[in-house]
């Protein structure tokens, strides 16, 4: 199926994935510490397994980023 | 309040500019900005907020300049290392700009000094580098009805989105803070001092676009950048019904101390 993930079109390999099946999928680290949109909404992290993701959906991966002050 | 010939002159180039003009300038130099952290994004912006004429600034750091902060906390020079960031950075801006006013706290924000010093000031910039103080800054003026922008580096990427009351908050997008260690710091990873510049004139520019009221904010949006591909990018982003602070049903309602209640709040999301 065809997803936009991270605002870039992609093809990929799955059918009826989840969420969590998805991460997995595109390797990412830490999913755990991955704040999902999808289509628009944040998931919770129990969604993750229940949310199933279809052609044409709009998935983004959030990642925590701090850094600024210390050395 | 009228401006001086002096002041005139050396704001010129923000006069000439249609949606800054004289009144802008003078809504600058009337406007109270409060900087969180002295360093990579609190140095670029308090350098630019000062040479802007903002009238007061306030620096929040409890810490001591770093012979390795040097590489990009561009308001420290050599020979500041060991000096309280917060003295390096008030010479630096005074010495830039006498029209600005430069108040220092010399300590790190917690929940009981947060609210007190954020209170008199009209835009907040979160230059930490730390979870639970982004969360605490997040909280606390999500709490007190006050704009923030939201700042974070790491490695070559950064991003940020600024908050205005009605906005989508940080919380809307990362529920709570990651458990300690994580997700690594600056001083864990790395950092390309350009990109801390990058992000820091960012929020500057944020600051003084909320302060002349012109042009549209970075609000309920996050804007994310890779500088090692010089890539930008936008995320759209809303208010998340189900967020802890803002939500429809918060549960904090009262801030809360940072750095204790990480798996509490870890585990009430997971639940």
């Amino acid at each position: 199926m065809k997803l936009v993930i991270n605002g870039q079109e992609e093809t990929v390999e799955l059918q009826e994935a989840t969420v969590a099946e998805l991460l997995r999928y595109k390797k990412v680290e830490m999913p755990e510490m991955v704040s999902v949109e999808y289509n628009g909404r944040f998931l919770r992290q129990a969604e993750h397994e229940t949310v199933r993701v279809k052609d044409g959906d709009r998935i983004e991966f959030l990642y925590f980023m701090g850094g600024g002050m210390a050395g | 309040m009228n401006l001086t010939e002096e002041q005139i002159e050396r704001y010129s180039r923000h006069i000439l500019l249609k949606d800054v003009g004289g009144a802008g300038q003078e809504k600058l130099l009337q406007a109270k900005v409060l900087i969180i952290g002295t360093g990579g994004l609190g140095a670029p912006a308090a350098l630019y907020l000062a040479a802007a004429g903002v009238g007061t600034i306030g620096l929040v750091d409890g810490d001591t300049v770093d012979l390795s902060n040097l590489q990009r906390q561009v308001i420290h020079f050599t020979a500041d290392v060991n000096r309280l960031k917060v003295e390096s950075a008030r010479e630096k801006m005074e010495a830039l700009n006498p029209d600005v006013r430069v108040v220092t706290y010399p300590e790190r924000v917690n929940k009981d000094n947060i609210a007190a010093i954020i209170r008199d000031y009209d835009f907040i910039i979160d230059g930490t580098d730390n979870f639970p103080a982004k969360f605490l800054i997040n909280d606390a003026c999500v709490l007190s009805g006050k704009p923030f922008s939201h700042g974070g580096i790491l490695r070559f990427d950064g991003q940020t989105m600024t908050y205005v009351p009605g906005s989508a908050c940080y919380r809307c997008v990362f529920n709570a803070p990651p458990p300690k260690g994580a997700v690594p710091t600056c001083s864990e990873a790395g950092i390309l001092g350009a990109v801390a510049g990058m992000l820091g004139t960012v929020q500057a520019a944020e600051a003084l676009r909320y302060i002349i009221g012109k042009g549209r904010l970075l609000t309920n949006r996050l804007l994310i950048f890779n500088a090692l591909d010089m890539e930008y990018r936008q995320v759209n982003i809303r208010r998340n019904p189900e967020c802890p602070i803002c939500g429809e049903h918060p549960t904090i309602t009262e801030l809360v101390e940072a750095e204790q209640p990480i798996c509490d709040l870890r585990s009430r999301y997971h639940a």
